[in-house]
């Protein structure tokens, strides 16, 4: 496939507001989750919240795309002078030539979840100033995104669980080998809300404290937010150490609603479809960013499909117990760490896990190691049985 | 700019007073008349049981679009890649989640939580057909029909595959409906084939325009492609019944539309 370069990324998370504490956490294995009290929830719960959502405000302008999605979207944006190198692309292109593809599971439906507490008793009607479209409503991040910069190409949200941002990196490549669109700005948002917090809670997944992938003692995920973008791009004649986006590898499991295939079977075809498109070998692979949710079954599955692709000596990581299971964010953020991996010359410990579980086979990192690295891979899986691997690459110099 | 042609292979479509695609075709020739009745559509036979009783409007509607696309296309389901593009997938089980929120006992159904994610009816889908093919679900507001058929012309172009287009809206109840009010469940499947085949019906390029839409000369059919997302794909579904080789534009976003070249 066509390598595309990123041109410009950002990521913001419980580890803080853009590259910088991103790469000091990764680097020294600082953690962000937190035990703690959260909105209405009426039990204490471990989660990765990102400090100063809920005094943000939006642009005047956007104001009624306000909710807590949409506040973290436009926060992101600006950290890194990310958003200016938005504009220099659309000036470059023009606003038709840009397209906006996000990955959001939930996007603002907090703001719906409040809105039913205050209906209206006699005539059920929501509250006269509960705008749906503009928070709640699947596409309302990219809307939000598109209008903020003034665009005017393709745009969509892809919405498939936790694999969702992970996603997004395939369908902009296709638009732009393809010549519909000569950039692309791909990302993921998602927040906390009561959904996913009574829903995990509901199936059991969520552990009483801070996740830990991939441990003996590991028993469910942590909950965490954040919001990651990247701009896409041809990459330049010349090389110059920039990150490229090399390989992509999407498929099904057609097991369980979720539940991973036990054996990892569908994981196990996205890492091969990844290594296909980038022309690689597994011996290329230099590190692997885990799915890693820190559940029982999932990080078994996932193990089995990385010993059967790459066998037991690749260095892999988990940064799930760093962030919290940002969920339609994580392939996003995650994508944004292999490429501050390779760029930095680092592979992150994972934070949480104490001792590996004997059972599992994977090279799991319990520490940072410094070393240069070439091509990485990023794997996202989420309910339904959606899959998604990617695999980033440093440009020679 | 367009891209490279794609062939359509197999079309469905399931709304009211739009039972399958040959009534379907009648009405969009004018040859009869529309009569908006309550779409009917079974549970899917190939569901497991457990499966099949969890299954709500939007995961029959898909799955009956799906199939009937993949049978009339002559491909079978288990191959082919696939996108799934709603503006807001089971609707009735998100509206019965945030009751259940706003509730004392806010403890929702394991069910209902992972029927809640957008791309459950493609779950469902993969389960169903055993088809462990790249598969995503996405939205777009009223733009949903447009961004998924670019999602599906640009996977089967990019692969060199066929790929299946689902595109299905259901509706929400009140309270929600006051501020989406989608009338009637309605879906359209098609298959975009990259090689020309025996079951192909029509070629199509694609590309973005600002041109207008022509409307639809019935009123009622008028209304359904304005009032549901995924009937914004009518015009391209009056272009297949009729025949008629040609420009079509659909909807897509504000003043951004689609420019659909149906050759034969």
């Amino acid at each position: 496939m066509l390598a595309l370069k990123l041109s410009a990324y950002t990521l913001t998370s419980a580890l803080g507001a853009g590259i910088l504490p991103h790469i000091d956490a990764l680097r020294r294995q600082r953690g962000g989750i937190v035990r703690q009290h959260w909105e209405t929830v009426d039990f204490e719960f471990c989660m990765g919240e990102v400090a100063g959502v809920d005094a943000f405000a939006l642009r005047p302008d956007l104001a009624r795309f306000d909710c807590r999605n949409n506040r973290l979207a436009q926060y992101a944006l600006e950290q890194d002078g990310f958003a200016d190198r938005v504009r220099a692309a659309i000036d470059r292109y023009g606003a038709d030539r840009v397209a906006v593809i996000l990955g959001s599971s939930t996007s603002g439906i907090l703001s719906s979840e409040v809105a039913y507490r205050h209906r209206d008793p006699a005539s059920g009607r929501l509250p006269a100033e509960h705008r749906y479209r503009e928070t709640h409503n699947a596409y309302s991040v990219a809307d939000f995104v598109r209008h903020y910069f003034g665009l005017s190409g393709p745009a969509s949200v892809i919405s498939t669980a936790c694999s969702s941002s992970a996603k997004v990196f395939g369908a902009a490549q296709r638009m732009i080998e393809l010549g519909l669109v000569d950039a692309a700005l791909v990302g993921g948002i998602d927040t906390l809300c009561l959904t996913t917090i009574y829903g995990f809670s509901s199936l059991q997944l969520v552990s009483p404290n801070p996740c830990k992938p991939f441990d003996a003692q590991r028993d469910g995920i942590s909950i965490g937010e954040g919001a990651a973008y990247a701009l896409l791009e041809r990459p330049d004649s010349k090389a110059t150490g920039g990150i490229l986006l090399t390989g992509v590898g999407e498929t099904s499991d057609a097991y369980h609603m979720s539940s991973p295939h036990p054996e990892g079977l569908g994981a196990r075809a996205a890492m091969t479809a990844a290594l296909e498109q980038a022309g690689l070998q597994p011996d290329d692979i230099d590190y692997i960013n885990l799915h890693g949710t820190a559940t029982p079954s999932n990080d078994a599955a996932e193990d089995a499909a990385v010993d059967a692709v790459f066998g037991r000596a690749t260095p892999c990581s988990s940064t799930k117990g760093h962030t919290g299971h940002t969920l339609g964010a994580a392939g996003g953020i995650e994508a944004i760490i292999c490429a501050l991996a390779l760029d930095g010359g680092f592979m992150p410990g994972g934070v949480g896990t104490e001792a590996r579980d004997p059972r599992l086979h994977c090279n799991y990192l319990l520490q940072t190691v410094e070393r240069p690295l070439r091509h990485v891979l990023s794997n996202s899986f989420g309910f339904g049985g959606s899959n998604c691997s990617l695999i980033f690459s440093r440009e020679a110099v | 700019m367009s891209m490279a042609p794609l062939y359509i292979d197999g079309v469905s479509i399931l709304g009211p007073g739009l039972a399958n695609w040959e009534e379907a075709a009648r009405i969009l020739c004018g040859e009869q008349p529309i009569e908006l009745a309550p779409i009917v559509v079974a549970a899917p036979a190939l569901l497991p049981p457990t499966e099949r009783r969890r299954a709500g409007m939007a995961i029959k509607l898909s799955m009956a679009v799906g199939l009937a696309a993949a049978d009339a296309a002559g491909i079978d389901p288990a191959s082919l890649a696939n996108v799934f593009s709603s503006t807001g997938g089971d609707c009735e089980n998100c509206h019965n989640i945030l009751e259940t929120l706003a509730s004392s006992d806010r403890m929702i159904s394991p069910t209902r939580f992972h029927n809640s994610v957008h791309n459950a009816a493609a779950g469902y889908w993969s389960i169903a057909t055993h088809c462990t093919a790249a598969s995503t679900s996405l939205a777009a507001y009223d733009a949903t029909f447009g961004a998924g058929l670019l999602e599906a012309a640009t996977q089967a172009l990019a692969s060199g595959k066929p790929c299946l287009l689902i595109a299905f809206d259901t509706a929400y109840p009140e309270p929600l409906y006051a501020l989406r009010p989608i009338p009637y469940p309605f879906g359209i499947g098609m298959v975009l084939n990259p090689a020309r085949s025996a079951a192909s019906l029509a070629s199509l390029r694609l590309a973005l325009t600002r041109d207008p839409v022509e409307p639809m000369d019935d009123a009622q059919l008028e209304h359904i492609r304005q009032q549901i997302p995924a009937a914004r794909g009518l015009p391209l579904l009056r272009a297949l019944a009729t025949g008629t080789a040609g420009r079509v534009v659909l909807d897509y976003l504000d003043d951004t539309r689609l420019a659909l070249e149906v050759g034969a």
